[in-house]
């Protein structure tokens, strides 16, 4: 596969990062010289890594509101290992990584420890990938949402293992090709009707604030992390980030992929209070799911001669359900 | 000042003496007691410090908690048994790994299956070289002081402790134990300064991956200051005697064993019932002693091979028994006195918490002090049953073949 490295000059007006003829008040953090760089550059992600960009425009923001003052809890996975190879670290924040199931634990603890030194003023982040948040911390998340601890927890969701070679997840869609959903028999590719939807298990433990939001949207995200640091108690933001080595995708295209995902209604994007859904981001210009998929080797099978019409029209089918539960669509549009 | 309490609240009372900041633990006999009396102790305010006390929905979350309280810097404290233990093992390594001083009670409980919730000691024996620290209860009075120990001994090693009490024989058992004065724990107990700690004026990224090219020296370096915590256990027990005059802990404690021919080593509670039988001994003018473990891990195998070089046979009572070891205290004596002619006899009693009676024990240690006694041998075991059981079970393979 060859690299188109040239730069694609397209006009995607105030939602970009970088327009910095905005007024500073509304302008993104990613845009501003003083941004604290919360996770600085040099470590080891793959080029256009999405979680790296993720994770940068998240804590960057909390970082912000914070006046620096957060202690960040790392589950295992590509952002703990690609950010902390001893003795190096890209962290300019109090970072503490313990296990692959157990950042919602740890963080609580960190936050309790607060609470006891009277230091209530500190933002405790928690955050890891969609394996451990939907897998296998899964007991854990569900916990310290129970207790309502004040802990804001960051999923960044490429939707597959891929730190341990692009294995199956609670979150990996229908259809995908992972190494433990490979592309052999009738239906080749990950099952219809598995999967776990957090964000929606979030909102069922009546939790102060969950949304959704993606790299494609910088000024969504710091909106979603500015809201959700506005108040106390168990928060989740759950962060689609494309994963170019996972996927089969080029690493240009991550900003792209992530858009194409929310404009063809396969992830939604949506914010709750006390699990009543108080607003979705409405697609601009609706495409169909075709165009998100065909970009990726994983879905590449869909569309090869001799494959089911009916694998392609389910993937369709689930982003035309997003658009009518959450209703994605300007009422002109359906 | 002398009161009748239980174990469990004996014990919940020297921890809250010691000022914990976090408390957290997940419910499993026979530990339950002792986090009930704490989470009674922090809801009254009766501790001198700003305790949480956090409810969580596994013994993984609870150590993991812990992590997270411990590496910003406060000091934390959790319980468990059995299963528990075996439910937070990824973490239980991964607070030593990290050199974090959390204190943990482990009410000895079994492990299953069969599913069993009385007591011996297999749960904290399978963690016996995770890197934390071990001490074991005699009594409940020294349940109680070897937690306000354990701090002390963490915290200035930056260890994890776990301070093992028998589950039942002494969590659920109601004793006279003098209790201590908040003003002589904190001449004991220093507050808590980390070694390192999460710090926005200072921030640094703690459990960072580590590679092949540091791997080895990092676990070097741990294996060596978990080594060399055992004068500073000794010294530790000592500086207790001096502010609360009585005795616990430290390493080893003889019961007439400094010459006896016959020297009977073990853990926990059981040493209660050995002194016992030691007494009756006594009177008969037969040369046996008991000598208490106190110090399990590290193993201070020096000490131990010298306080027991006179001795012609040691009979190690111990409740617990591996697959491929044995009982482990067995093995590690005979590693600890391999230089001698010293006759080991492995002794396995009370699993599952089958009583060990004193008549049972004597008939053991009669054929023992005779040499007639096998190397591996049961207290109380019904031989008839396991013999016919395993006959029956060689015919059906032989069928099934």
């Amino acid at each position: 596969m060859s690299v188109d490295l040239k730069p694609g000059f397209s006009q995607t007006g105030n939602l970009t990062a970088g327009n910095r003829l905005q007024s500073i008040d509304i302008v993104s953090v990613q845009s501003t010289e003083d941004r604290a760089n919360a996770l600085t550059s040099g470590h080891r992600a793959c080029q256009g890594c999405g979680e790296a960009l993720g994770a940068r425009m998240a804590i960057d923001k909390v970082m912000e509101l914070s006046r620096n003052k957060v202690h960040v809890v790392n589950a295992t996975g590509c952002l703990e290992v690609f950010t902390t190879p001893f003795p190096e670290t890209s962290w300019n924040v109090p970072w503490l990584h313990s296990l692959f199931g157990n950042a919602p634990a740890v963080a609580t603890g960190v936050q309790a420890a607060l609470k006891a030194k009277g230091m209530q003023d500190v933002t405790v982040i928690a955050q890891g990938g969609d394996g451990s948040t939907v897998d296998i911390g899964f007991g854990c998340l569900s916990g310290m949402f129970e207790r309502n601890d004040d802990v804001l927890y960051i999923c960044y969701d490429n939707e597959a293992y891929m730190n341990t070679g692009v294995q199956r997840s609670g979150a990996t869609p229908p259809t995908a090709r992972t190494a433990t959903t490979p592309l052999s028999g009738p239906h080749p590719g990950n099952n219809f009707g598995q999967g776990k939807n957090v964000p929606k298990i979030a909102m069922a433990h009546g939790i102060g604030y969950v949304a959704t939001a993606t790299i494609a949207n910088v000024r969504d995200l710091e909106a979603k992390v500015t809201k959700a640091m506005s108040m106390k108690g168990a928060r989740y933001l759950h962060i689609h980030v494309p994963c170019p080595l996972g996927w089969g995708s080029l690493p240009k295209d991550t900003i792209k992929l992530a858009r194409l995902a929310v404009e063809s209604g396969l992830y939604p994007l949506f914010e709750g209070e006390h699990g009543v859904i108080t607003g979705v981001t409405k697609i601009r210009k609706k495409v169909p799911v075709d165009e998100y998929l065909k970009l990726q080797r994983r879905f590449t099978h869909l569309f090869k001669k001799g494959a089911d019409a009916q694998d392609l029209a389910g993937v369709q089918a689930i982003a035309d359900a997003h658009i009518k539960y959450y209703g994605l669509l300007d009422d002109g549009d359906k | 000042m002398l009161k009748q309490v239980e174990g469990s609240i004996g014990v919940a009372e020297a921890i809250g003496l010691c000022r914990p900041d976090v408390v957290c633990a997940y419910p499993i006999t026979p530990q339950t007691h002792i986090v009930e009396g704490l989470a009674d102790m922090v809801r009254k305010g009766k501790i001198a410090s700003n305790c949480q006390y956090i409810n969580v929905e596994s013994e993984f979350a609870a150590l993991s908690v812990c992590i997270g309280s411990s590496a910003t810097g406060v000091r934390s404290y959790t319980a468990t048994s059995s299963q528990g233990l075996l439910f937070m093992a990824e973490a239980v390594y991964n607070a030593s790994g990290m050199r974090l001083p959390i204190v943990m009670t482990i009410g000895n409980r079994a492990i299953g299956g069969p599913i069993n919730i009385w007591n011996d000691q297999s749960d904290s024996m399978s963690m016996r070289d995770a890197g934390w620290i071990q001490i074991h209860a005699e009594s409940n009075q020294e349940a109680g002081d070897l937690h306000i120990q354990a701090f002390k001994i963490a915290e200035q090693l930056s260890i994890p402790v776990m301070v093992c009490v028998d589950g039942f024989l002494l969590t659920h058992a109601y004793e006279q134990i003098e209790s201590s004065t908040q003003e002589q724990v904190d001449e004991f107990l220093p507050p808590f300064k980390p070694m390192q700690a999460l710090d926005c004026a200072n921030p640094m990224s703690m459990g960072a991956m580590v590679g092949p090219e540091a791997f080895m020296e990092v676990r070097a370096l741990n294996i060596a200051h978990f080594n060399n915590a055992i004068e500073p256990i000794q010294k530790i027990s000592e500086e207790f005697e001096t502010i609360f005059g009585r005795k616990a802990g430290g390493l080893y404690e003889h019961y007439n064993s400094e010459d006896a021919e016959t020297v009977v080593v073990a853990l926990g509670s059981v040493n209660g019932t050995l002194k016992d039988i030691i007494d009756e001994y006594k009177q008969d003018n037969v040369s046996i002693g008991s000598f208490k473990i106190g110090c399990y891990r590290p193993f201070p195998a020096k000490q131990i091979a010298e306080q027991l070089k006179h001795a012609k046979r040691v009979v190690v009572v111990e409740k617990d028994i591996f697959a491929g070891v044995g009982g482990c205290l067995a093995n590690d004596i005979t590693i600890a006195l391999k230089d001698t002619d010293i006759k080991v006899y492995s002794v396995i009693g009370g699993l599952g918490g089958r009583p060990i009676f004193k008549k049972s024990l004597m008939k053991i240690l009669d054929r023992a002090m005779k040499d007639e006694l096998e190397e591996l041998s049961f207290v109380d075991l019904d031989h008839s049953l396991v013999d016919r059981e395993i006959t029956r079970e060689d015919l059906f393979m032989t069928k099934a073949v």
